[in-house]
């Protein structure tokens, strides 16, 4: 932990500053901030509906926010479209996975190497990471288990060569053995300098390989830090939102 | 005209069908616009071969060089101005934008080419025929749009299958926000993607000049039979919408066989036929593959 709590205090890589985001007229994230550092895994909790997704979708460009701006590496991308954000290295794997289910494996990795940054990452490196895929990568996506799809998505995210990765809700339907193993590779995959950041509701998975979090409670920050500063109460209240911080961040 | 003959020509003509049949398909699969100026854009592409080829070359043959190059480019055009726009606002205003074009391209072209009734010659080539036998010959001109069609049907799949760009339209045809997500510039890809359906209608629009007369209002009829093969033959697969094409140009040529009178009604009946028994077409398909 004490190599991430250096990196803590390099400058940050990923930095919201303000968001809020409307959908029609209901505020799903009010005035949030974030900020993730290179080399970093960063968790997002917070119950179902609380704007997580919101948050990674205006991070990759799928929402404008009304307010607030983006940053990577200090530039301001808030009005750039999703597709320049990939390749400025944002790079979202959303929740429900979303392969191309008309497409083989390999097309789906072809087709997220097509427009990516260049670097270290290629269909080779991800078929070495998860070698069932290199036999079956002629296979369509369709026919693939939850948790075979999952990792086909991460795989079709990192050919992009992402410097921020964006994770939302990967252990969905999955059973817990495949989640622990998708998690357990994620802190060889961030290594380097890629910023990761993981959406979950499941706080215990999230809370174990990030350096810190932030909670998120009807579309506000109700508790952010280090995993091991704060009790399970505290982050409890901060995510259900009973308790002080809670009912004030609910009024 | 005998059996053989009928079902010989219901497959050359059942070749131009398809060949209208795959701009619409592409369009509707890849882009979600479903394009009633079909018809009038292939009659405009002809148009525009009767207005530029006196200065290039009597024979309209010339015009396949310089004709679907400008509806290729047209097509990019459009798609990122005037079609992007109305497929934000919804499938409601693109059909009301393309139905404006429709009305729009015949009136214009009555006013520039009056409503007489115009061709494309290709000399000789028109009138020749392979004589098989004393009862069935074929048309050099009808063949070819038929070999046509099957190059332009196997190219326009191959390149959805096998190039970096075919798969990003696939992957854009088959989620718009996961291909954004996945880096691909989903509104250039569309454009590319339209000015690929526009080049295949400007073949067909060619080929159905060189075969037949055309008016400034001949694109309904056109895309009535393009939307009936692409129907028949499944949404999405293009080899379907030859199958589909084949099957309506033979029910047009066995039913006139049946009754001179019915040649034109059949194929509508068949179509409603196959709509009513299978109404996903034969060989449907989410994308070519
Ligand atoms: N596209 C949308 N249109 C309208 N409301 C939405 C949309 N997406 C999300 N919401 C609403 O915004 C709130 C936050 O949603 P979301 O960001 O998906 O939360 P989470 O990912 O934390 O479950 C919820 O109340 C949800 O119903
Ligand atoms: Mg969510």
């Amino acid at each position: 932990m004490s190599a991430h709590t250096e990196s803590a205090a390099t400058t940050p890589l990923l930095v919201a500053e303000g968001l809020t985001v409307l959908h029609g007229q209901l505020a799903a994230l009010r005035d949030v901030s974030i900020s993730v550092n290179a080399g970093e895994i960063f968790a997002v909790v917070g119950a179902n509906g609380a704007g997580k997704s919101t948050l990674l979708r205006t991070l990759a460009g799928l929402h404008r926010p009304a307010s607030g701006v983006v940053r990577v590496d200090g530039v301001d991308i808030t009005t750039h479209a999703t597709d320049q954000r990939v390749r400025q290295g944002v790079v979202l794997v959303p929740e429900g996975r979303r392969l191309f289910p008309s497409m083989t494996i390999e097309e789906n990795l072809l087709v997220g190497a097509a427009n990516g940054r260049r670097g270290e990452w290629n269909l080779d490196r991800v078929y070495d990471l998860f070698s069932w895929m290199r036999d079956r990568r002629k296979e369509k996506t369709s026919h693939l288990s939850g948790g075979e799809q999952q990792v086909v998505a991460l795989g079709r995210a990192l050919v992009a060569n992402p410097r921020v990765l964006l994770l939302d809700e990967i252990s969905l339907g999955l059973a817990p053995v495949i989640v622990q193993r998708i998690y357990q590779t994620l802190p060889s995959i961030a290594g380097g300098d890629m910023a990761v950041l993981v959406v979950e509701q499941d706080v215990t998975q999230a809370m174990r390989v990030a350096a810190r979090f932030q909670c998120l409670l009807e579309g506000r920050t109700t508790l952010a830090g280090r995993p091991q500063d704060h009790t399970t109460e505290e982050i409890e209240a901060a995510y259900f939102g009973f308790g002080g911080l809670g009912s004030a961040a609910a009024s | 005209m005998n059996w053989i003959n009928a079902i010989a020509q219901g497959l050359l003509l059942g070749g131009l069908y398809a060949l209208f049949a795959c701009g619409l398909s592409l369009l509707f699969g890849v882009v979600g616009i479903i394009n009633l100026a079909h018809g009038d854009l292939a009659v405009l592409g002809g148009y525009v071969a009767v207005a530029i080829l006196p200065s290039v070359h009597t024979n309209a043959l010339w015009a396949l060089l310089f004709v679907p190059p400008i509806f290729g480019a047209f097509g990019y055009v459009s798609q990122r101005t005037l079609l992007q726009r109305s497929l934000e606002n919804g499938p409601l205003t693109t059909l009301l934008v393309t139905f404006g074009l429709s009305v729009v391209l015949q009136n214009a072209l009555l006013e520039g080419f009056s409503a007489d009734s115009h061709s494309l010659s290709i000399g000789k080539l028109a009138t020749q025929a392979l004589r098989i036998n004393s009862q069935l010959s074929i048309s050099y001109l009808r063949f070819g749009i038929l070999v046509v069609a099957v190059v332009v049907l196997a190219g326009v799949q191959l390149l959805l299958a096998r190039t970096s760009v075919g798969r990003q339209i696939r992957a854009v045809a088959d989620d718009n926000e996961a291909a954004a997500i996945s880096g691909v510039n989903t509104r250039h890809i569309a454009g590319i993607a339209t000015g690929i359906a526009f080049v295949t209608v400007a073949i067909a629009g060619l080929a159905n000049g060189m075969y037949s007369q055309f008016t400034p209002t001949s694109g309904s009829s056109l895309l009535l039979f393009a939307f009936e093969a692409v129907i028949i033959g499944g949404l999405g697969s293009l080899w379907g919408t030859l199958a589909g094409g084949c099957v309506l140009g033979l029910a047009g040529t066995i039913g006139a066989q049946i009754d001179s009178t019915m040649g034109t009604l059949i194929p509508h009946l068949v179509f409603l036929a196959v709509l009513a028994v299978r109404p996903s077409g034969f060989f449907p398909a989410r994308a070519p593959a």
